[in-house]
């Protein structure tokens, strides 16, 4: 809709509520961040002063700051080799639409709806050395062997959280692609067919590029979505032990609310959104550009 | 024949392949649900986790009424509910001036809100704890129920942006337009085509502040104000290893979100698709 050169104030009328909300706990809030990582702050003190880089160079001799480093690269490599391609297979396989594939899709969709806190509980019942699910099945089936104590083990625990999340992971990936799959040109694949492709070629060849924009989306979701885990890893394990599952995000909290060392969390925190931001990029751009062809 | 053949493998293909994914993705619930009707005695005594001899549904009385959930559940309630609200109404508002009024800046204030709903949480945490304790806000209803309507207008102005777009220009051209009339336009015309997207968006809202456990846990200190999920991690200080009581505390948790996905599963995907798919 065109304006009148006299009415130009009229959008920005509308956006001043939720441009104002946003800038106060948003926009201004990452700002801050950015300056309180350059403080000494303790979140207690009113004074603080200005210490230039020395955060920086404190994490960088840090040792727990590497672990979560190395902890959240678990992560990202593990949330795009697990439920990216998993999401997709079961994307493809309940594309085909015998009767039941409603009913299937709604019960994996279900983790979906819950709560990290949930899902931390009910896993860490799961993982329980003694009593829990996992090592009792694994014993009741003769494979006692591989019993773990499966969050108190440094070399295991992070893959036991990564395990809990990508319950959940998956079926939203699915989600992603299903929806993808809807825009896969039904006739492309019938050529394909008609040419003599057998399925792995009408897959890897027109269904495949098809899917290219769900595909972009589900990477940057993915790796977006691994770096803020949070929840699962402060409620089942804290981090421990001995920061052997600890990410920045949990580290961060750690830090800075028990810890009150501020100025020193905000530096965390804007490692991490350094890292997610060549990815923020990706996303905006690409949904950005989706308009212009629209 | 040959063809009929192929559809036959399919079919046991499709649905041997399906029974084992949901079985495996059901797994928890079902290990949850179990246990949560299980005396403590089953619990530490018996062998596998499927052997119980008797259906306990004391312990959900126990994790509403001892361990307060039924507390937590109503705090949840509260905090939901005018979030939920409320962002879809101030998201509404933004969406409509970025849909429907060509602008300068428009572009890079959708951007704007589309970016800020990807950042990293901890970007935010410690701001927005030192302004809650600033303006009083910490550790009250209000302070957490704007925080989640604030952040979440994000996701929600570039949903109803999205949706909004497709609704075709002419319907307003006959209108005519002015600054009071542009405020009547968007409640008379634009909120009423919109209301199937904000239902969507509505009940995707509802899981999201529902299930938030970082912000209560940042903005909330007093027992009696906080929601389901702190109380559900507080549950495990106390009932360390009665898993019953634990897990009939997860599953009241889980039971709003799962009922209203079970009710509205349609908008929740299409809610959460957005931005995946071109329309």
């Amino acid at each position: 809709m065109q304006l009148k050169k006299k009415q130009w104030w009229v959008p920005y009328a509308f956006l001043a509520l939720p441009l104002i909300m946003y800038a106060i706990w948003v926009i201004i809030p990452v700002f801050r961040t950015f300056a309180f990582s350059f403080t000494d702050w303790d979140g207690v003190n009113p004074d603080y002063k200005f210490i230039g880089l020395q955060n920086f160079k404190d994490l960088i001799e840090d040792y727990v700051f590497f672990d979560a480093l190395k902890n959240n690269f678990k992560w990202i490599i593990m949330f795009i080799i697990l439920p990216v391609p998993l999401g997709l297979g079961m994307a493809m396989l309940l594309d085909i639409k015998l009767p039941g594939h409603k009913i299937f899709k709604t019960l994996i969709f279900l983790p979906m709806t819950l709560s990290f806190v949930v899902i931390g509980q009910v896993w860490a019942w799961i993982y329980d050395p003694r009593f829990g699910a996992l090592n009792t099945t694994l014993e009741a089936i003769g494979l006692g062997s591989l019993t773990q104590a499966w969050l108190s083990n440094p070399n295991i625990v992070t893959f036991s959280l990564i395990g809990a999340a990508v319950w959940r992971q998956i079926p939203y990936m699915m989600i992603l692609f299903l929806a993808g799959l809807k825009n896969v040109n039904q006739s492309h694949v019938e050529a394909a067919l008609v040419d003599g492709a057998n399925s792995f070629q009408r897959f890897w060849y027109v269904i495949l590029p098809a899917l290219r924009p769900s595909m972009i989306i589900a990477f940057t979701v993915s790796v977006i979505d691994s770096l803020r885990a949070f929840d699962i890893v402060y409620v089942m394990t804290g981090g421990g032990p001995f920061n052997s599952s600890t990410v920045l995000a949990n580290y961060m909290y750690i830090e800075a609310f028990n810890n009150y060392r501020m100025g020193f969390g905000s530096a965390i925190a804007v490692i991490q959104f350094l890292i997610t931001f060549g990815f923020i990029v990706i996303y905006v751009n690409h949904n950005l550009k989706k308009e212009k062809e629209m | 024949m040959l063809m009929q053949k192929k559809k036959l493998s399919l079919k046991i293909f499709f649905y041997t392949a399906s029974t084992i994914i949901v079985l495996i993705w059901l797994f928890p619930f079902i290990i949850a649900t179990l246990t949560s009707l299980k005396s403590f005695e089953d619990i530490i005594s018996k062998d596998y986790w499927w052997e119980i001899t008797s259906l306990n549904w004391s312990n959900f009385k126990e994790a509403w009424v001892d361990a307060n959930m039924g507390l937590y559940f109503r705090n949840t309630f509260i905090i939901t509910v005018p979030s939920v609200i409320g962002t879809l109404f101030v998201s509404s508002l933004g969406a409509f001036a970025l849909s429907f009024y060509k602008f300068r800046f428009s572009k890079a204030i959708l951007m704007l809100f589309v970016g800020g709903m990807l950042i990293p949480f901890q970007m935010l945490l410690i701001p927005v704890y030192r302004f809650s304790l600033n303006t009083g806000l910490y550790d009250t209803f209000q302070g957490v129920i704007l925080f989640h309507l604030a952040f979440q207008l994000g996701f929600c102005t570039f949903f109803l942006t999205n949706f909004m777009k497709t609704i075709p220009g002419s319907i307003f051209e006959s209108a005519k337009i002015d600054g009071a009339n542009a405020f009547r336009l968007y409640r008379t015309m634009a909120l009423p085509l919109t209301l199937p997207a904000m239902t969507a968006l509505g009940i995707l809202q509802f899981t999201w502040i529902w299930n938030d456990y970082l912000w209560g846990l940042i903005m909330l200190q007093s027992d009696n104000l906080k929601p389901v999920t702190l109380g559900l991690v507080m549950l495990k200080g106390q009932y360390i290893s009665n898993w019953n009581i634990i897990s009939a505390a997860s599953l009241i948790a889980a039971s709003v979100p799962l009922v209203v996905f079970l009710v509205f599963q349609r908008y929740f995907i299409e809610g959460l698709t957005v931005g995946a798919v071109k329309e």
